[in-house]
């Protein structure tokens, strides 16, 4: 079936060599002339309001600049996460505010010649609080007792449920069926509370903007962010400057898993720009990424399902309670996610309740995190799986093979949970959940090892685990990509993407798809991604959608290329088009077998009659979101003296469609497997009782090393997906999603007792081991 | 200040004050392929080569290594001719963001100057104090190996 000259291939990632060798630059690594060091300063409080500020002693020290804070800054109402517009979170942040929200929310900005001097004036800058309560748990911000935290102006842009009166980001309700009839007739009922917490994305490279002006006296804005053109959008509306007045640059970006799909910065830099008429820079410290960014959403989930004695769910009752944290960036979709993303996997329940809160209180503020409120459901379907499966006395891999939605098949789910709106209705053409879980079981020996208890060296003993999980590929009518290719004459192609390659390798993936069109090799495709003013519209790389939406605005726009190059064949060789078609690197004429070399026909177009480029451009939205499945398994081994749990190996098998580039999908699969574990077992904002987080830094935060990792496998499994680009679907986020659940079944299976509650550090599976 | 200082084989004379960090004073001077991932030494992202050990340049203070050899990943190869360990790096798909790529290449060059003849868990230690998010290190670990490979075949 593949006779691909380029999809399915191992192409180096384009920037790689580039990268090894240290020549690609980084919005740090770009360093300007003159340029201004700007400086944050946050509240201590985790809750108050600010009756004064007084900088007159900062704006003194020699080499500040400018000192931004609430009382010289317009106050706009905005939301940074960085969706499309409008977006369905809610405007409830401003740039300084006069109320403090959280531990690390901003009070004050220094701009100054150096970082020292910045950093130095910070220090003089008295800010007299009244301190207001605090509010820290989730299930008393619902209470008419608890304080409220946006009392003001705030809004929701589009109309979704948003009432932050009672603290309330957002809600969302779903009925179908009669479930308490059904939990009512149920043989058995399972009921049990599951919550996943606070973690930090942790890209390596920090947070970092600089804005200055080109020569013509426009905004430019480098910055290291996944959505270039909403961080316009959003600057260009906070600073009421039109958009043609800014350019947005995406150098090589370090990193982002969601954290860089918000828009934090880049409005401070280009504030300072355009209050100074300078260059400005600002660079996040780890401590601040950590306290001040962005976060995944904690979530407590209460899971309930009703079961037949033969093994069927009749009604599933998820109740989700998300913490927002300060502010609500994500705060609807993340939660809609979690049943959309979750509940249609299992597809043949009949009665079905899904009921999301989401709730401000006074902590870090949550936002994207690949993954993307699946992760937190799946935590709690899995475990759920696994519970009946034993009880039934059944193998979930059989259980799951009976329940999981499949090819030609829908849920109403699909129709109902949108991102803000409605959903949209979808029908599955493409999954091989079974084939997943049949080659990913074999590679970790499920059958042999389930229900054995082995032992492992002195008092360890050892189990296996089962996860699946489902996501999306982008967000049906709502993600849009472009594209746009000019030919050369030496029949190099010049692809220009919106699409946001943040090290993922969508750069090297969209010139793959290029190249296939074009039956050229895809090192024939030169790519420029991620500049407003050169590169078409993208909405950014975020919700999986990168293969799929820009990857099929490049099929759209090569597939116009090569009817232009069909037709100037047609010309040259005074023959119909259609008895012409496209060879490798040529055009053949099927009857005469004449053949014209790509070059020969972009100089013809180029140079010699009715001259033009060969050139065409697409942009492309999708009215589906295929997803890809996944099953994954852990092996793991419980020391029964510590508590302490290892992952001995951990096998993820993947339906992503058609792979366009398999070490790059298994990147993908295998970097969020890590990412998965380590945030399982030990990573962990620790908040003291004022609600600061005491551990911002690498050394008390920790994140798994080389030295950490266990054994892994995966397998990629190849499906063809109709709609999407060559068959693809989405891989970038899934694989985070079974890890947790997967390891939470293993430390089961290996020392009966069950971990609700990410993470499962020793000292909890201790406590729960001496129960 | 003024010091002399020797980068990747070029000795330059460079003024600096006596509380730069050598990290800062190399990000200074054009060499931004060090990079900066957290200042506190927990990352490895600002890895250099210090008299052929390998160093958080974060930790160091520029004025105690003057005149030292300092090597960054770019004093190993180039992109027209890249280092063995670097090439690996591509082949294997071991390189995503790229932004750890520079420190972690300099912490596998520093391991197999030490022990040529690593097994997986050597390897794996080796790499201990480079923090990767993105390729969950297994095609870096593959990467090495190779690197390992291709030393031997050489």
């Amino acid at each position: 079936m593949n006779d691909f000259l380029n999809i399915g291939k191992a192409v180096p990632k384009r920037d790689s060599l580039s990268l090894a060798t240290g020549r690609e630059k980084f919005t740090a690594d770009i360093q300007l002339d003159n340029t201004l060091h700007l400086a944050l300063l946050y509240s201590p409080h985790a809750h108050a309001e600010i009756l004064d500020i007084d900088y007159e002693a900062a704006l003194k020290l020699e080499g500040v600049v400018e000192v931004l804070c609430y009382k010289n800054v317009p106050r706009v109402l905005h939301t940074t996460a960085g969706q499309g517009f409008p977006e369905p979170s809610p405007y409830d942040t401003v740039l300084f505010d006069r109320r403090v929200r959280f531990v690390g929310d901003r009070v004050a900005l220094v701009a100054a010649e150096s970082m020292e001097i910045a950093r130095q004036a910070l220090r003089l800058i008295k800010v007299e609080y009244r301190l207001l309560e605090e509010l820290f748990d989730i299930e008393k911000a619902m209470s008419d007792s608890a304080p409220r935290l946006h009392v003001d102006d705030e809004f929701a842009r589009i109309p979704v449920p948003y009432q932050p009166e009672k603290n309330l980001a957002a809600t969302l309700d779903i009925t179908f069926g009669d479930p308490d009839k059904a939990f009512r007739e149920a043989d058995f009922v399972e009921e049990r509370t599951y919550s996943m917490h606070y973690a930090s994305h942790c890209a390596i490279e920090p947070h970092t903007t600089s804005a200055f002006f080109d020569e013509q006296g426009r905004l430019v804005i480098i910055t290291s962010t996944q959505v270039p053109f909403h961080a316009r959008r959003i600057v260009g509306y906070l600073l009421d400057i039109p958009t043609g007045e800014i350019r947005v640059i995406k150098p090589r970006i370090g990193g982002g898993f969601g954290g860089k799909q918000e828009v934090i910065l880049e409005p401070l830099a280009a504030l300072v720009a355009w209050r100074t008429k300078r260059a400005a820079t600002i660079t996040l410290s780890r401590s601040e990424v950590f306290i001040s960014t962005r976060t995944r959403h904690a979530m407590r989930i209460h899971l309930k399902t009703g079961v037949s004695k033969e093994g069927r769910i009749t009604a599933l009752d998820m109740d989700a309670l998300m913490n927002a944290g300060a502010y609500g960036p994500h705060a609807l979709t993340v939660l809609s996610n979690t049943g959309s993303k979750v509940l249609p996997l299992f597809n043949k329940i009949d009665h079905l309740k899904f009921k999301g809160r989401t709730v401000y209180t006074n902590l870090p503020v949550g936002g994207a995190y690949r993954g993307y409120g699946a992760t937190q459901g799946y935590f709690a379907l899995n475990q759920h799986l696994d519970i009946i499966a034993r009880r039934l006395e059944r193998d979930p891999i059989e259980l799951c093979k009976e329940w999981h939605i499949g090819e030609g098949e829908g849920s109403r789910v699909f129709e109902v949970l949108g991102e803000g709106t409605e959903g949209v209705e979808q029908i599955i053409r493409s999954c091989k959940l079974d084939e997943c879980l049949d080659r990913g079981a074999e590679a970790i020996g499920w059958h042999e090892k389930r229900n054995q208890r082995l032992k492992g060296p002195k008092e360890r003993v050892r189990g296996v685990g089962l996860a699946v999980a489902m996501q999306g590929s982008g967000i049906p009518e709502v993600d849009m990509g472009s594209a746009s290719m000019k030919m050369n004459e030496d029949a190099s192609f010049n692809l220009l993407v919106g699409a946001t390659d943040i090290g993922t390798g969508s750069d090297t993936i969209l010139a793959q798809i290029a190249a296939e069109v074009l039956k050229i090799p895809s090192q024939k495709i030169i790519v420029l991604s991620s500049d407003t003013d050169l590169t078409p519209f993208d909405v950014g790389a975020y919700a999986s959608s990168t293969t799929y939406i820009s990857g099929g605005a490049v099929q759209k726009c090569a597939l116009k290329i090569k009817e232009q190059i069909i037709s100037v064949a047609a010309n040259m060789l005074k023959a119909e088009t259609k008895e012409l078609y496209l060879g490798e690197e040529r055009v053949i004429n099927r009857q005469s077998g004449e053949e014209l070399p790509l070059q020969d026909i972009c100089t013809y177009a180029l140079y010699t009659k009715d001259q033009f480029q060969i050139q065409a451009q697409a942009s492309h939205t999708a009215s589906e979101s295929p997803p890809p499945f996944a099953a994954q398994f852990a092996e793991v081994e419980v020391d029964l003296l510590t508590g302490r749990v290892d992952v001995v190996k951990f096998v993820s098998a993947v339906d992503c469609g058609q792979p366009i580039n398999p070490p790059l999908a298994e990147g993908q699969v295998e970097g969020a497997v890590i990412n998965g574990i380590s945030y399982a077992l030990c990573e962990e904002y620790n908040f003291n009782s004022k609600g600061k987080m005491v551990n911002p830094s690498f050394g008390d935060y920790k994140i798994f090393t080389a030295a950490d990792i266990p054994e892994m496998e995966t397998i990629i499994v190849s499906s063809y997906e109709q709609s999407g680009p060559f068959g693809a679907k989405s891989i970038s986020e899934i694989a985070i999603n079974g890890p947790p659940p997967a390891i939470a079944n293993a430390i089961f299976d290996a020392a009966g007792v069950r971990m609700y509650h990410t993470p499962f550090t020793p000292e909890r599976v201790w406590q729960e081991l001496n129960k | 200040m003024f010091g002399n200082f020797i980068i990747n084989g070029e000795k330059k004379e460079i003024s600096f004050h006596s509380s730069d960090l050598l990290l800062t004073l190399l990000r200074d001077n054009g060499f931004t392929e060090v990079k900066e991932g957290c200042r506190q030494g927990d990352c490895g992202a600002c890895l250099v080569l210090l008299a052929g050990k390998a160093v958080n340049s974060c930790q160091v203070l520029a004025a105690s290594v003057m005149d030292m050899e300092i090597t960054t990943v770019k004093g190993l190869g180039t992109i027209h001719e890249p280092h063995i360990i670097q090439s690996a790096f591509v082949e294997t798909g071991a390189v995503q963001c790229g932004f750890c790529t520079p420190g972690m290449i300099i912490a596998a060059y520093a391991l197999l100057k030490k022990n040529p003849t690593p097994d997986a868990e050597e390897i794996k230690e080796g790499l201990d104090g480079n923090l990767c998010r993105c390729t969950g290190y297994e095609k870096i670990i593959d990467a090495v190996k190779l690197a390992l490979k291709k030393d031997r075949a050489k």
